[in-house]
């Protein structure tokens, strides 16, 4: 049982950590919550979807290849949405007072929750299931494919960003502008650039994340990315705010508490278990996990 | 502007707000009556929730939880048998008296980990209703089948249309506005205002500043308390759907539209946030109806782009945020 749902909670904690990226790095950038963040999943899910229904007519031949261009497709759709919102809705806002990109945000969510409603209607949709799934068991615990290319993806995704920082020069000026925006600017970085690149691969992530939460619950709807968004959000928390390696980790940790809250204790209390933690998280160790400690300003 | 000219504003608006709906009533408009009772109830959360983030500055994302306690505070309570005037104070207790325990631990809590916290117990809240069955009977909702939430009666006048509770709301309303005002110009206010805008040089010239917040933070759970017993009694019915975490966001915006720490701004936020959609429901032929959710969405980040401060901003804030405009992105 134990093992069971730490491998389940693995492959939830793999959607949350790559979800969670999104708004630790713009949290990192700009001190916002990006709670549009959620609709970036959501509208991931729903290219997915269209990919995924549309591609049977295009090949009718199952490969891999056909995942990636799912994956590929959703990462680039989501990312250039991620952008855009930064572009007309919060970089105007840059120099307001703090409340006003979040209030931005939340007009940016119903926005976008409301043209997904309209195009494909209030009910929830069937996940075209393309993956021939093969159950495994070993001693009694289960594990199918799909779990495993999950976590797969997920970690290689993260390793491929995590390299994409430490060393590329583009990483390197996303680090720059995290830290000063006005110095990283004299040392001849555009600022607003690396503050949409950031959204971009933010966005692109919070889109495979949805693709990769509609494959693993087999459906999807037009708000489905609410409470999987407040959850990736206490993972970023949890892991330590504006830390990506801390995303990465506080996904997993979130989500194995989940699934052993959900195992042991009572399924319709497993969303409290998020909660519960975040509480405890802020008031004992309100830098997270990995957070620094940064000293108040005066 | 005068002070007895803007009293004379005042005034008329008062007026205006006592006779449009009897003359909608009149009239047959029972839906308009409705909705205008509904901003009203808003304008209690609204005007709670301005004492937390409009002079505290703290940005609390869970207030519904505190409007949830109060409505089934109150209906149970209803149920009970207990009469309305009696169930309203002590609802107001127990709102304030749960705010008061989720203050203790969260309020040393800065800016935005103090706004997670806050939403983190209003999802708390809500599933604990959805779950707890024995208390609150689930997703159903109370009353459950065979029980009733008691009548409202004034005397030997019983409230029994929409516009009967609009006037017992407006008169809630009123009182809301005298006690914000009162406390605006207070020493309190103003050590509230001197906590939003520097919460270390408060604590220098001697105010007792986690005392202060929590005072502050007591007071808005009570209006929010009060507002659920209120809409309960009015309603009929409730069900921990009414108590989503968009409610609390979207009341955030009323007061951000219409303008955080000033009354008027924020009575005017609401007006327009719960107004538009019924609006352009209105407005909008039976073709476009459905999209007047997402009309809404770009409206609000239009607002928020051109007029960042509210449409009729705080003196005293939008002052502080001419100097200051230029720091916020560090």
């Amino acid at each position: 049982m134990f093992i069971q749902q730490l491998i389940n909670g693995l492959t939830l904690g793999s959607i949350y950590a790559l979800f969670a990226l999104g708004y630790t790095m713009v949290y990192g950038i700009l001190l916002m919550i990006n709670f549009a963040h959620s609709e970036i999943f959501m509208v991931g899910a729903y290219v997915g979807f269209w990919v995924l229904s549309a591609l049977p007519f295009l090949f009718p031949q199952i490969t891999p290849l056909y995942l990636l261009i799912v994956f590929v497709l959703a990462m680039v759709v989501t990312g250039a949405l991620a952008a855009f919102m930064e572009r007309t809705a919060y970089r105007p806002l840059r120099h307001a007072p703090r409340l006003a990109p979040l209030i931005s945000a939340i007009g940016v969510s119903i926005f976008l929750q409301n043209i997904i409603m309209l195009t494909v209607g209030a009910e929830s949709q069937p996940y075209p299931q393309t993956m021939q799934l093969e159950q495994m068991e070993f001693g009694g615990i289960r594990l199918n494919t799909l779990q495993i290319f999950i976590f797969v993806l997920a970690v290689s995704l993260m390793v491929i960003l995590q390299l994409f920082i430490t060393r590329t020069k583009l990483g390197k000026a996303m680090r720059a502008v995290a830290q000063n925006h006005i110095v990283s600017q004299l040392m001849g970085i555009n600022t607003n650039t690396i503050i949409a690149v950031t959204f971009f691969i933010g966005g692109g992530l919070g889109g495979v994340a949805g693709v990769l939460n509609g494959l693993y619950y087999g459906s999807i709807k037009y708000n489905m990315g609410f409470l999987p968004g407040i959850k990736a959000f206490t993972a970023a928390v949890l892991g330590g705010i504006g830390n990506i390696k801390g995303a990465m980790i506080g996904g997993f940790i979130l989500g194995v508490l989940e699934a052993l809250a959900a195992g042991y204790i009572s399924s319709e209390y497993k969303d409290v278990i998020a909660f519960v933690v975040l509480i405890f998280v802020l008031l004992f160790k309100p830098t997270g996990l990995f957070g620094e400690e940064v000293a108040e300003k005066i | 502007m005068t002070r007895s000219f803007r009293l004379w504003i005042y005034g008329a608006l008062l007026l205006l707000a006592i006779v449009i709906p009897l003359v909608l009533h009149l009239s047959g408009n029972f839906y308009v009556v409705h909705v205008i009772a509904l901003v009203g109830v808003y304008c209690i959360l609204a005007l709670g929730l301005n004492v937390t983030i409009g002079y505290t500055g703290l940005l609390d994302l869970g207030f519904m939880a505190f409007y949830a306690i109060g409505a089934y505070t109150g209906a149970l309570l209803s149920i009970a048998g207990l009469s309305f005037w009696l169930i309203l104070p002590v609802t107001i207790v127990v709102g304030g008296l749960a705010r008061y325990l989720v203050g203790a631990p969260v309020l040393r809590l800065r800016g935005d980990y103090l706004a997670i916290v806050t939403l983190a117990f209003g999802e708390i809240t809500r599933l604990v209703l959805n779950n707890y069955d024995e208390l609150s009977n689930g997703p159903k909702g109370l009353p459950r089948v065979g029980e009733k939430i008691g009548a409202v009666n004034l005397f030997s006048f019983q409230f029994t249309e929409d516009i009967h509770f609009y006037y017992l709301i407006l008169a809630f309303v009123l009182l809301g506005v005298f006690v914000s005002y009162r406390m605006e110009h207070s020493r309190l206010g103003r050590a509230l205002v001197a906590i939003r805008e520097d919460e270390l040089a408060a604590e220098l010239t001697g105010i007792n500043v986690a005392r202060v917040k929590m005072i502050a933070f007591v007071t808005s759970g009570a209006f929010g308390a009060l507002a659920g017993a209120i809409y309960v009694h009015w309603i009929g019915f409730i069900t921990p759907e009414a108590f989503t975490f968009w409610e609390s966001v979207l009341l955030v915006s009323m007061l951000v539209v219409g303008g955080m720490g000033n009354i008027s701004g924020v009575l005017l936020g609401v007006l327009i946030l719960v107004g538009i959609p019924e609006v352009l429901r209105a407005s909008l032929g039976s073709k476009f109806v459905d999209y007047r959710m997402l009309l809404f969405g770009a409206a609000m980040i239009l607002v928020i782009i051109f007029r960042p401060q509210g449409i009729i901003p705080s003196r005293r804030r939008s002052r502080e945020l001419k100097e200051t405009g230029q720091e916020t992105v560090q």
